[in-house]
Protein backbone atom coordinates (compact mmCIF):
# COMPACT_ATOMS: atom_id res chain seq x y z
CA UNK A 1 0.00 0.00 0.00
CA UNK A 2 1.30 3.23 -0.64
CA UNK A 3 1.58 6.52 1.78
CA UNK A 4 -1.19 7.88 -0.17
CA UNK A 5 -3.59 5.19 0.50
CA UNK A 6 -2.34 4.84 4.14
CA UNK A 7 -2.91 8.04 5.00
CA UNK A 8 -6.88 7.38 3.15
CA UNK A 9 -6.99 4.55 5.80
CA UNK A 10 -6.48 6.63 8.23
CA UNK A 11 -8.50 8.98 7.73
CA UNK A 12 -11.31 6.45 7.43
CA UNK A 13 -10.42 5.05 10.71
CA UNK A 14 -10.42 8.62 12.40
CA UNK A 15 -14.16 8.91 10.76
CA UNK A 16 -16.07 5.90 11.90
CA UNK A 17 -14.29 5.99 15.07
CA UNK A 18 -17.33 6.28 17.48
CA UNK A 19 -14.54 8.96 19.74
CA UNK A 20 -11.96 10.27 19.80
CA UNK A 21 -9.43 7.18 18.75
CA UNK A 22 -5.89 6.99 20.07
CA UNK A 23 -2.66 6.92 18.27
CA UNK A 24 -1.70 3.80 19.89
CA UNK A 25 -5.26 2.49 18.10
CA UNK A 26 -4.46 3.67 15.10
CA UNK A 27 -0.95 2.15 14.78
CA UNK A 28 -2.10 -1.36 15.57
CA UNK A 29 -4.87 -1.31 13.10
CA UNK A 30 -2.69 -0.21 10.12
CA UNK A 31 0.55 -1.98 11.41
CA UNK A 32 2.26 1.10 11.24
CA UNK A 33 4.96 2.49 13.65
CA UNK A 34 3.57 5.24 16.03
CA UNK A 35 6.15 7.75 14.27
CA UNK A 36 4.82 6.99 10.90
CA UNK A 37 1.12 7.31 12.19
CA UNK A 38 2.13 10.70 14.27
CA UNK A 39 3.45 12.04 10.71
CA UNK A 40 0.25 10.76 8.10
CA UNK A 41 -1.72 12.66 11.14
CA UNK A 42 0.49 15.56 11.32
CA UNK A 43 -0.58 15.96 7.46
CA UNK A 44 -3.73 15.12 7.57
CA UNK A 45 -3.98 17.64 10.15
CA UNK A 46 -2.33 20.20 8.21
CA UNK A 47 -4.26 20.03 4.86
CA UNK A 48 -8.07 19.71 6.37
CA UNK A 49 -6.34 22.93 7.87
CA UNK A 50 -5.20 24.40 4.53
CA UNK A 51 -7.94 23.33 1.82
CA UNK A 52 -10.54 25.32 4.32
CA UNK A 53 -12.58 22.42 4.52
CA UNK A 54 -15.35 22.15 6.98
CA UNK A 55 -13.72 19.98 9.15
CA UNK A 56 -11.10 20.31 11.26
CA UNK A 57 -9.01 16.78 12.80
CA UNK A 58 -8.91 17.75 16.60
CA UNK A 59 -6.63 15.98 19.16
CA UNK A 60 -9.15 15.73 22.02
CA UNK A 61 -9.00 13.44 25.33
CA UNK A 62 -5.95 11.40 24.03
CA UNK A 63 -7.15 10.71 20.91
CA UNK A 64 -8.33 12.09 17.12
CA UNK A 65 -11.54 13.08 16.31
CA UNK A 66 -12.96 15.02 13.41
CA UNK A 67 -15.50 18.02 14.16
CA UNK A 68 -17.01 20.82 12.31
CA UNK A 69 -15.46 24.49 12.63
CA UNK A 70 -16.42 26.53 14.81
CA UNK A 71 -17.49 29.36 12.51
CA UNK A 72 -20.77 26.70 10.97
CA UNK A 73 -21.99 25.70 14.11
CA UNK A 74 -25.09 28.23 13.37
CA UNK A 75 -25.71 25.91 10.20
CA UNK A 76 -25.52 22.22 12.41
CA UNK A 77 -27.96 23.60 14.97
CA UNK A 78 -30.31 24.06 11.92
CA UNK A 79 -29.75 20.70 11.18
CA UNK A 80 -30.12 19.22 14.81
CA UNK A 81 -32.63 21.96 15.63
CA UNK A 82 -30.98 22.51 18.48
CA UNK A 83 -30.92 25.45 21.25
CA UNK A 84 -27.14 26.54 21.82
CA UNK A 85 -25.95 24.43 25.00
CA UNK A 86 -25.54 26.75 27.87
CA UNK A 87 -23.32 25.80 31.24
CA UNK A 88 -24.94 27.62 34.14
CA UNK A 89 -22.62 29.87 36.11
CA UNK A 90 -22.63 27.46 39.11
CA UNK A 91 -22.13 24.31 37.28
CA UNK A 92 -19.04 26.43 35.26
CA UNK A 93 -17.39 27.56 38.60
CA UNK A 94 -17.36 24.18 40.28
CA UNK A 95 -16.01 22.37 36.83
CA UNK A 96 -13.19 24.99 37.13
CA UNK A 97 -12.32 24.34 40.89
CA UNK A 98 -12.67 20.87 39.94
CA UNK A 99 -10.52 20.88 36.90
CA UNK A 100 -7.80 23.05 38.25
CA UNK A 101 -7.68 21.70 42.06
CA UNK A 102 -8.43 18.25 41.43
CA UNK A 103 -7.90 16.14 43.48
CA UNK A 104 -10.60 18.02 45.42
CA UNK A 105 -13.36 17.34 47.92
CA UNK A 106 -16.35 19.05 48.49
CA UNK A 107 -15.59 20.86 51.31
CA UNK A 108 -13.07 22.17 49.82
CA UNK A 109 -14.85 23.34 46.84
CA UNK A 110 -17.75 24.89 48.79
CA UNK A 111 -15.09 26.72 50.95
CA UNK A 112 -13.70 28.45 47.45
CA UNK A 113 -17.27 29.06 45.97
CA UNK A 114 -18.96 30.16 49.21
CA UNK A 115 -21.90 28.50 48.91
CA UNK A 116 -23.42 25.04 48.71
CA UNK A 117 -22.73 22.57 45.90
CA UNK A 118 -23.97 19.29 46.33
CA UNK A 119 -26.88 20.04 43.71
CA UNK A 120 -24.49 21.24 41.17
CA UNK A 121 -21.95 18.52 41.82
CA UNK A 122 -24.59 15.41 41.32
CA UNK A 123 -25.63 17.35 37.93
CA UNK A 124 -21.92 17.21 37.13
CA UNK A 125 -21.37 13.71 38.22
CA UNK A 126 -24.74 12.53 36.41
CA UNK A 127 -23.76 14.23 33.24
CA UNK A 128 -20.20 12.37 33.58
CA UNK A 129 -18.19 15.74 33.86
CA UNK A 130 -16.43 14.78 36.87
CA UNK A 131 -16.32 11.35 38.51
CA UNK A 132 -15.08 10.44 42.38
CA UNK A 133 -11.31 9.50 42.28
CA UNK A 134 -11.00 8.15 45.70
CA UNK A 135 -11.28 9.21 49.31
CA UNK A 136 -9.57 11.78 51.01
CA UNK A 137 -7.28 10.24 53.97
CA UNK A 138 -8.42 12.92 56.83
CA UNK A 139 -10.99 12.27 59.31
CA UNK A 140 -14.65 11.75 57.88
CA UNK A 141 -12.57 10.10 54.78
CA UNK A 142 -14.31 12.76 52.32
CA UNK A 143 -14.75 11.59 48.30
CA UNK A 144 -12.07 12.90 46.38
CA UNK A 145 -13.34 14.65 42.87
CA UNK A 146 -11.93 14.90 39.91
CA UNK A 147 -12.67 15.41 35.94
CA UNK A 148 -13.32 12.77 33.11
CA UNK A 149 -12.36 12.00 29.73
CA UNK A 150 -16.08 13.23 28.77
CA UNK A 151 -14.48 16.63 30.42
CA UNK A 152 -11.55 16.89 28.16
CA UNK A 153 -13.67 16.16 24.94
CA UNK A 154 -16.35 18.49 25.36
CA UNK A 155 -14.16 20.94 26.02
CA UNK A 156 -12.15 20.37 23.20
CA UNK A 157 -9.31 19.52 25.27
CA UNK A 158 -6.23 17.33 24.90
CA UNK A 159 -5.25 16.67 28.77
CA UNK A 160 -5.35 18.35 31.67
CA UNK A 161 -2.33 20.34 30.91
CA UNK A 162 -4.13 22.13 28.16
CA UNK A 163 -5.64 24.33 30.73
CA UNK A 164 -5.00 27.73 30.54
CA UNK A 165 -2.63 28.59 33.23
CA UNK A 166 -4.77 30.06 36.12
CA UNK A 167 -4.03 34.11 36.63
CA UNK A 168 -2.07 34.26 39.24
CA UNK A 169 -2.06 37.79 41.76
CA UNK A 170 1.62 38.23 41.88
CA UNK A 171 0.58 41.61 42.86
CA UNK A 172 0.01 39.85 46.25
CA UNK A 173 3.46 39.11 46.69
CA UNK A 174 5.50 41.45 44.34
CA UNK A 175 8.59 40.36 46.10
CA UNK A 176 7.90 36.93 45.17
CA UNK A 177 7.66 37.71 41.64
CA UNK A 178 11.13 39.04 42.12
CA UNK A 179 13.05 36.22 42.69
CA UNK A 180 11.52 34.26 40.07
CA UNK A 181 12.52 36.87 37.35
CA UNK A 182 15.63 36.71 38.70
CA UNK A 183 15.97 32.87 38.87
CA UNK A 184 14.70 32.85 35.34
CA UNK A 185 17.80 35.21 34.53
CA UNK A 186 19.90 33.06 35.68
CA UNK A 187 18.81 30.27 33.78
CA UNK A 188 19.54 31.79 30.53
CA UNK A 189 22.90 33.07 31.50
CA UNK A 190 24.01 29.43 32.73
CA UNK A 191 22.49 28.20 29.40
CA UNK A 192 24.11 30.44 27.37
CA UNK A 193 27.44 30.13 28.96
CA UNK B 1 -30.32 57.69 52.25
CA UNK B 2 -31.72 55.12 50.26
CA UNK B 3 -30.14 52.65 48.04
CA UNK B 4 -30.96 51.34 44.22
CA UNK B 5 -29.97 47.60 44.31
CA UNK B 6 -30.76 45.58 41.55
CA UNK B 7 -31.40 42.00 41.69
CA UNK B 8 -28.46 40.08 40.23
CA UNK B 9 -27.83 36.54 40.12
CA UNK B 10 -25.06 36.34 41.74
CA UNK B 11 -23.57 32.57 42.64
CA UNK B 12 -23.06 33.45 45.95
CA UNK B 13 -22.18 36.28 49.06
CA UNK B 14 -17.97 36.12 47.53
CA UNK B 15 -19.34 36.97 43.58
CA UNK B 16 -21.66 39.65 45.54
CA UNK B 17 -18.45 41.41 47.49
CA UNK B 18 -16.98 41.19 43.72
CA UNK B 19 -19.89 42.74 42.44
CA UNK B 20 -19.71 45.79 44.75
CA UNK B 21 -16.20 46.11 45.26
CA UNK B 22 -15.75 46.29 41.23
CA UNK B 23 -19.07 48.85 41.14
CA UNK B 24 -17.66 51.22 43.71
CA UNK B 25 -14.09 50.98 42.28
CA UNK B 26 -12.66 49.94 45.80
CA UNK B 27 -9.04 48.59 46.07
CA UNK B 28 -9.46 45.14 46.84
CA UNK B 29 -6.03 45.79 49.21
CA UNK B 30 -7.93 48.16 51.11
CA UNK B 31 -11.36 47.59 50.92
CA UNK B 32 -13.32 50.16 53.29
CA UNK B 33 -14.59 47.07 55.45
CA UNK B 34 -17.72 49.67 56.55
CA UNK B 35 -18.92 50.77 53.65
CA UNK B 36 -19.17 47.69 51.89
CA UNK B 37 -20.56 45.85 54.99
CA UNK B 38 -23.73 48.59 54.27
CA UNK B 39 -23.80 48.23 50.91
CA UNK B 40 -23.74 44.42 51.21
CA UNK B 41 -26.82 44.39 53.90
CA UNK B 42 -28.87 46.63 51.83
CA UNK B 43 -28.31 44.30 49.37
CA UNK B 44 -29.61 41.34 52.00
CA UNK B 45 -32.57 43.71 52.89
CA UNK B 46 -33.47 44.29 49.31
CA UNK B 47 -33.63 40.78 48.79
CA UNK B 48 -35.96 40.38 51.92
CA UNK B 49 -38.38 43.03 50.58
CA UNK B 50 -39.11 41.44 47.55
CA UNK B 51 -39.63 38.06 50.06
CA UNK B 52 -36.71 36.51 48.02
CA UNK B 53 -35.19 33.91 50.63
CA UNK B 54 -31.60 35.11 51.43
CA UNK B 55 -29.70 31.93 51.65
CA UNK B 56 -27.73 31.12 54.83
CA UNK B 57 -24.05 31.26 53.28
CA UNK B 58 -25.42 35.47 52.61
CA UNK B 59 -26.17 35.72 56.51
CA UNK B 60 -22.70 33.87 57.32
CA UNK B 61 -20.99 36.27 55.09
CA UNK B 62 -22.91 39.34 56.55
CA UNK B 63 -21.53 38.18 60.24
CA UNK B 64 -18.08 37.81 59.31
CA UNK B 65 -17.87 41.80 57.38
CA UNK B 66 -19.26 42.71 60.89
CA UNK B 67 -17.03 40.97 63.03
CA UNK B 68 -14.33 42.48 60.89
CA UNK B 69 -15.60 45.84 61.30
CA UNK B 70 -15.17 45.57 65.08
CA UNK B 71 -11.90 44.20 64.86
CA UNK B 72 -10.97 47.06 62.72
CA UNK B 73 -12.06 49.64 65.69
CA UNK B 74 -10.32 47.63 68.37
CA UNK B 75 -6.69 48.42 69.40
CA UNK B 76 -4.23 46.21 67.58
CA UNK B 77 -3.36 43.02 70.84
CA UNK B 78 0.18 42.37 71.41
CA UNK B 79 0.28 39.06 70.43
CA UNK B 80 -1.17 39.54 67.20
CA UNK B 81 1.56 42.12 66.06
CA UNK B 82 4.20 38.92 65.75
CA UNK B 83 1.84 37.40 62.93
CA UNK B 84 2.63 40.88 60.69
CA UNK B 85 0.76 38.60 57.79
CA UNK B 86 -2.39 38.44 60.40
CA UNK B 87 -2.92 42.12 61.43
CA UNK B 88 -4.90 43.27 59.18
CA UNK B 89 -8.36 41.48 60.08
CA UNK B 90 -9.25 41.85 56.17
CA UNK B 91 -6.11 39.56 55.06
CA UNK B 92 -8.34 36.28 55.11
CA UNK B 93 -11.12 37.83 53.04
CA UNK B 94 -9.38 39.19 50.36
CA UNK B 95 -7.63 35.66 50.10
CA UNK B 96 -10.86 34.19 49.29
CA UNK B 97 -12.13 36.90 47.50
CA UNK B 98 -8.90 36.90 44.81
CA UNK B 99 -9.27 33.05 45.53
CA UNK B 100 -12.77 32.82 43.87
CA UNK B 101 -12.07 35.47 41.61
CA UNK B 102 -9.43 33.50 39.69
CA UNK B 103 -11.55 30.51 39.52
CA UNK B 104 -14.44 32.69 38.50
CA UNK B 105 -12.00 34.10 35.66
CA UNK B 106 -10.96 30.24 34.98
CA UNK B 107 -14.51 29.27 34.46
CA UNK B 108 -15.15 32.41 31.73
CA UNK B 109 -12.01 30.97 30.08
CA UNK B 110 -13.34 27.20 29.91
CA UNK B 111 -16.58 29.01 28.87
CA UNK B 112 -14.91 30.69 25.66
CA UNK B 113 -13.57 27.11 24.69
CA UNK B 114 -15.06 25.84 20.87
CA UNK B 115 -17.65 23.05 23.20
CA UNK B 116 -19.05 20.33 21.48
CA UNK B 117 -22.43 20.52 20.64
CA UNK B 118 -22.42 24.49 20.62
CA UNK B 119 -19.73 25.13 19.06
CA UNK B 120 -18.03 22.06 17.08
CA UNK B 121 -19.95 18.92 15.80
CA UNK B 122 -19.01 15.21 15.84
CA UNK B 123 -20.66 12.79 13.71
CA UNK B 124 -23.27 11.30 15.71
CA UNK B 125 -22.67 7.75 17.67
CA UNK B 126 -24.75 4.86 17.11
CA UNK B 127 -26.49 3.88 20.14
CA UNK B 128 -24.55 0.31 21.25
CA UNK B 129 -27.70 -0.88 22.69
CA UNK B 130 -29.47 -1.12 19.27
CA UNK B 131 -26.32 -3.24 18.25
CA UNK B 132 -26.38 -6.94 17.91
CA UNK B 133 -23.59 -7.75 20.42
CA UNK B 134 -23.27 -4.17 21.41
CA UNK B 135 -20.78 -5.56 24.17
CA UNK B 136 -18.23 -6.85 21.80
CA UNK B 137 -16.14 -3.36 22.22
CA UNK B 138 -13.05 -2.29 23.23
CA UNK B 139 -12.38 -2.48 27.08
CA UNK B 140 -10.70 -0.49 29.24
CA UNK B 141 -9.84 -0.85 33.06
CA UNK B 142 -12.37 -1.31 35.82
CA UNK B 143 -12.00 1.91 38.52
CA UNK B 144 -12.68 0.84 42.18
CA UNK B 145 -15.74 3.10 42.15
CA UNK B 146 -17.48 0.89 39.08
CA UNK B 147 -16.32 -2.46 41.26
CA UNK B 148 -18.21 -1.04 44.40
CA UNK B 149 -21.04 0.11 42.60
CA UNK B 150 -21.77 -3.84 40.30
CA UNK B 151 -20.84 -5.31 44.13
CA UNK B 152 -23.58 -2.97 45.55
CA UNK B 153 -25.99 -3.85 43.24
CA UNK B 154 -25.59 -7.29 43.42
CA UNK B 155 -25.92 -7.22 47.52
CA UNK B 156 -29.05 -5.24 46.31
CA UNK B 157 -31.20 -8.14 44.85
CA UNK B 158 -30.45 -10.64 47.79
CA UNK B 159 -32.34 -9.76 50.79
CA UNK B 160 -31.03 -9.30 54.10
CA UNK B 161 -31.78 -12.71 56.54
CA UNK B 162 -33.12 -11.47 59.77
CA UNK B 163 -32.37 -14.49 61.95
CA UNK B 164 -29.21 -15.92 63.26
CA UNK B 165 -28.33 -19.60 61.09
CA UNK B 166 -25.61 -22.01 62.76
CA UNK B 167 -24.42 -23.87 59.86
CA UNK B 168 -21.20 -26.05 59.52
CA UNK B 169 -18.84 -25.55 56.96
CA UNK B 170 -19.12 -22.83 55.02
CA UNK B 171 -17.62 -21.24 51.85
CA UNK B 172 -13.67 -19.69 52.38
CA UNK B 173 -12.01 -17.18 50.19
CA UNK B 174 -9.87 -19.48 49.43
CA UNK B 175 -11.95 -22.01 47.97
CA UNK B 176 -13.39 -19.52 46.01
CA UNK B 177 -10.32 -17.97 44.48
CA UNK B 178 -9.62 -22.09 43.24
CA UNK B 179 -13.17 -21.99 42.13
CA UNK B 180 -12.42 -19.04 40.04
CA UNK B 181 -9.31 -19.96 38.71
CA UNK B 182 -10.66 -23.40 37.61
CA UNK B 183 -13.49 -21.34 35.92
CA UNK B 184 -10.73 -19.26 34.04
CA UNK B 185 -8.97 -22.17 33.17
CA UNK B 186 -12.15 -23.62 31.24
CA UNK B 187 -13.17 -20.30 29.94
CA UNK B 188 -10.29 -18.49 28.72
CA UNK B 189 -12.02 -15.56 27.30
CA UNK B 190 -13.29 -14.36 30.13
CA UNK B 191 -15.86 -14.12 32.37
CA UNK B 192 -18.71 -12.15 33.34
CA UNK B 193 -19.23 -10.60 36.49
CA UNK B 194 -22.60 -11.46 37.17
CA UNK B 195 -21.66 -15.37 35.97
CA UNK B 196 -19.61 -16.01 38.36
CA UNK B 197 -21.87 -16.14 40.88
CA UNK B 198 -24.27 -19.57 41.06
CA UNK B 199 -27.58 -18.96 40.03
CA UNK B 200 -29.43 -17.95 43.30
CA UNK B 201 -26.73 -16.54 45.36
CA UNK B 202 -26.89 -15.79 49.38
CA UNK B 203 -25.08 -12.60 50.76
CA UNK B 204 -22.35 -15.16 52.15
CA UNK B 205 -21.46 -15.99 49.16
CA UNK B 206 -21.38 -12.91 47.09
CA UNK B 207 -19.50 -11.35 49.83
CA UNK B 208 -16.93 -14.62 49.71
CA UNK B 209 -16.66 -14.47 46.04
CA UNK B 210 -15.90 -10.67 45.88
CA UNK B 211 -13.21 -10.91 48.58
CA UNK B 212 -11.76 -13.97 45.98
CA UNK B 213 -11.99 -11.96 43.71
CA UNK B 214 -9.99 -8.94 44.82
CA UNK B 215 -7.54 -11.16 46.07
CA UNK B 216 -6.72 -12.83 42.80
CA UNK B 217 -6.71 -9.01 41.34
CA UNK B 218 -4.30 -8.53 44.35
CA UNK B 219 -1.48 -11.35 43.40
CA UNK B 220 -2.09 -10.39 39.64
CA UNK B 221 -3.68 -13.35 38.12
CA UNK B 222 -6.72 -11.67 37.35
CA UNK B 223 -7.09 -8.86 35.15
CA UNK B 224 -11.06 -6.82 35.80
CA UNK B 225 -11.69 -5.02 32.60
CA UNK B 226 -14.70 -3.26 31.60
CA UNK B 227 -16.32 -3.35 28.00
CA UNK B 228 -16.62 0.55 27.09
CA UNK B 229 -16.92 3.25 29.54
CA UNK B 230 -20.00 2.31 32.41
CA UNK B 231 -20.21 -1.14 30.69
CA UNK B 232 -20.45 -4.41 32.15
CA UNK B 233 -17.18 -5.93 34.27
CA UNK B 234 -15.29 -9.08 32.94
CA UNK B 235 -12.76 -11.30 34.17
CA UNK B 236 -9.96 -12.25 32.65
CA UNK B 237 -7.00 -14.74 33.62
CA UNK B 238 -3.95 -12.69 33.41
CA UNK B 239 -1.24 -15.88 33.98
CA UNK B 240 -0.52 -17.82 30.96
CA UNK B 241 2.78 -16.67 29.66
CA UNK B 242 4.44 -14.63 32.53
CA UNK B 243 5.82 -16.06 35.26
CA UNK B 244 3.25 -18.76 36.62
CA UNK B 245 5.76 -19.31 39.20
CA UNK B 246 5.87 -16.42 41.25
CA UNK B 247 1.84 -15.96 40.65
CA UNK B 248 2.03 -19.84 42.60
CA UNK B 249 4.26 -18.56 45.72
CA UNK B 250 2.02 -15.33 46.04
CA UNK B 251 -1.06 -17.80 46.24
CA UNK B 252 1.05 -20.09 48.99
CA UNK B 253 1.03 -16.56 51.22
CA UNK B 254 -2.48 -15.97 50.93
CA UNK B 255 -2.78 -20.11 52.18
CA UNK B 256 -5.20 -19.12 55.53
CA UNK B 257 -7.72 -17.53 52.97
Amino acid sequence: MDAAELKSVVECLIFVSDGPIRLEKLAELTGLEPQEVTRILEELEEEYQRTGRGLILYRVADGYQFRTRPEYADWIRKLNRSRPFRFSGAALETLAIIAYRQPVTRAEIEFLRGVDSGGVMKTLLDKQFIRILGKKDVPGRPLMYGTSADFLEFFGLRSLADLPTLKEFSELRPEFDGTLAEQGAEDTDSETA
Amino acid sequence: MSYQVRIEQFEGPLDLLLHLIRKNEMDIYDIPIAEITRQYVAYLDAMKSMNLEVAGEYLLMAATLTHIKSKMLLPPQEEEELEEEELDPRAELVRRLLEYQRYKDAAADLQSFSLLGRDVFTRPVFAPELEEGGEDREIEAVGLFELTKAFRRLLEDIPETDFHEVTGERLSVTDRIHFLLGLLEIKKQGIAFADVFSGNPDRHEVVVTFLAMLELVKMRLVNLMQTSRYGSIWLFSSVGDEEPEAAKKEEDLLGCG
